[in-house]
């Protein structure tokens, strides 16, 4: 039987001060460079901490710049896809299109409907921000880019990413408007429902992980690009398009925009909110947005690791960006490439089909691993082959589906 | 016990969790005392943390808020029109509740009181373990696979249950 959740996977992540690494940067050092009456005064924990905060705020002034970046991509990449050339005034080839609408944000009126309920109508953007933002603690970046590795890493960011679905209900219901309540009770039902597949497809990771730690994770793929997770076993091949599917429905992109079906209900949950708010949600989508597909690198496409071991080519920090800038490009092009699915529809997406099929993941991820008891040539040789046969075999069964002609209707 | 900055985020925990939870039961509009219970949810997940327990404080804040919680804001939102409610007491049911919140709390107290080494459970100097892996065993191999597997079918049972019920059944 193999042994899951082994031991020496995990990292002794102590939570005694005197392990912490902000708490060695202080004493190691910030300390010995101090004037000599500051030093014997300072206090280790206040040093730490402060170290901690300013980490922290690298992070939130860091990652708004994302958005900045991805909502002109997107505008871009739709324009592209439109024959149209997008944003083109303010800056060279409209590159700073975004700021200037996050000015126009910054400086409209903040207005609240009077019906509402004020309280948790301030509340709510504030929740969904902060949630995405916990997320990017546990994603590891680079080798040494990483906020804090967490011996549970995955789960937490699951954990913290279902707490956006509470903001998310908050902001409909204290809007008092049926079109951010309709929008919010969607948007809960899809997320909700889609969270199951996406753990699922977790489970599979590690399964064969043996560990929850992010970086556990990326290190068990760093034999180059066979041994990333996704062509490791054929189920995990299928685990990481499932992932990536429910990922999008989590951050209620098109073909699962539902919750802000603009020609259904305006804009569903933040159809009330105006001026900085709705930026703070706008940034809090993109924001998500980077960081399901960072997560999808991380468990699937070798995280930072590169194609060939020992050479950086994709590998390392920027390899890290590259890979997930793809995955976000994947997903504005199927936003502008796809119609909108039915509510009917999408349940039955995800219960029809992901959930038993993750099911089915799982059950072939554990026989597998009983087979092969570890990684070498023969393991991941099989998979792929397996992978490209069934690959081959899709595209055959589908392209004669496609090629049949409709029946012609009787005028 | 000296005053370190541990003991501080603690405090706070404690007080948030002790602040919302009193929230819960005084508040009159119903989706607020919701989103209290949530805050109360995120505190012990917090003192879980504390406690070094830190799967529990994840499948805390899974299970309960992401979950059990948006469930019972559903059905909030779904049924009641009025949020604002008077709940009626009778002076039995004030006894019968007394008389069992007394219970608990002396049972509490009996608890903390013969715990012994209560202020040292994360200062005793011992290397934080990670608890996943003995959750796992405990579960799957050793003392509680009956239990689990019995929680499991009750649920599996509850499920099918809720799928029966809330199917229209179509006459054709």
């Amino acid at each position: 039987m193999p042994e899951i959740f082994s031991e020496g996977f995990f990292p002794n992540i102590n939570l005694q001060d005197e392990t912490n690494w902000a708490t060695d940067f202080v004493r190691d050092v910030i300390i010995p460079r101090l004037p000599e009456a500051v030093a014997g005064h300072f206090s280790l924990e206040l040093g730490t901490v402060l170290v901690m905060l300013v980490c922290a705020g690298i992070f939130v002034a860091v990652v708004p710049l994302l958005p900045l970046f991805l909502v002109l991509a997107e505008r871009k990449v739709a324009a592209r896809f439109q024959n149209r050339t997008g944003p083109m005034r303010v800056g060279p080839w409209g590159t700073l299109q975004t700021l200037a609408d996050g000015i126009k944000l910054i400086f409209k009126e903040d207005y609240i409907p009077p019906q509402g309920d004020k309280l948790l109508f301030l509340l709510a953007p504030y929740i969904i921000f902060a949630c995405s933002f916990a997320v990017f603690a546990a994603i590891p970046f680079g080798q040494n880019i990483l906020v804090s590795d967490f011996n549970i890493g995955i789960f937490y960011i699951m954990a913290i990413s279902s707490v956006i679905v509470m903001g998310v209900i908050m902001a409909g219901w204290s809007s008092n408007s049926k079109w951010s309540l309709l929008g919010s009770l969607r948007s809960a039902a899809q997320i909700v429902s889609y969270e199951i597949p996406l753990g699922l497809s977790i489970l599979t990771v590690v399964m064969l992980v043996e560990s929850l730690g992010m970086r556990d994770i990326v290190n068990s793929q760093s034999g180059g690009i066979f041994t990333w997770l996704i062509f490791r076993t054929p189920f995990t091949f299928i685990a990481f398009f499932i992932f990536f599917i429910s990922s999008i429905a989590e951050v209620n992109r098109t073909p699962f925009d539902l919750p802000e079906a603009e020609s259904e209900i305006v804009a569903g949950f933040h159809t009330e909110y105006s001026g900085m708010r709705f930026a703070l949600f706008f940034i809090a989508e993109y924001a998500n947005m980077f960081a399901v597909s960072a997560i999808a690198v991380t468990l699937f496409l070798g995280g930072y690791e590169g194609v060939l071991p020992g050479y950086d080519f994709l590998g390392g920090f920027p390899g890290f960006v590259i890979k997930t800038l793809g995955l976000v490009f994947l997903m504005m092009w199927l936003r502008w490439t796809l119609p909108r699915l039915r509510v009917d529809q999408l349940m039955n997406l995800c219960w029809k089909y992901f959930i038993p099929i993750s099911f089915f993941n799982i059950l072939g991820t554990g026989i597998w691993g009983l087979i092969f008891k570890k990684d070498d040539v023969w393991s991941i040789g099989i998979s792929c082959v397996i992978i490209y046969v069934g690959l081959i075999s899709a595209y055959a069964v589908a392209g004669r589906n496609l090629a049949r002609k409709p029946e012609p209707q009787p005028s | 016990m000296d005053f370190t900055l541990k003991t501080f985020i603690f405090y706070g925990f404690a007080l948030l969790t002790i602040a919302s939870a009193l929230a819960v039961v005084t508040v009159r509009n119903i989706v607020h005392a919701a989103f209290a219970l949530m805050v109360t949810l995120f505190g012990v997940a917090g003192l879980y943390v504390f406690l070094q327990a830190d799967f529990l404080a994840a499948t805390q804040v899974i299970v309960y808020v992401g979950g059990i919680l948006v469930l019972i804001l559903f059905g909030v939102m779904m049924t009641s029109g009025r949020l604002e409610m008077r709940i009626h007491i009778e002076r039995g049911q004030l006894l019968l509740g007394g008389g069992i919140s007394l219970a608990l709390l002396m049972l509490l107290l009996t608890v903390i009181a013969n715990t012994p080494k209560w202020e040292n459970l994360t200062d005793d100097g011992t290397a934080f373990a990670p608890t996943t892996k003995r959750i796992g065993e405990l579960i799957l191999k050793e003392h509680f696979l009956l239990p689990f597997e019995v929680a499991s079918v009750l649920l599996l049972v509850a499920l099918i249950g809720a799928a029966l019920i809330s199917r229209k059944e179509v006459r054709e």
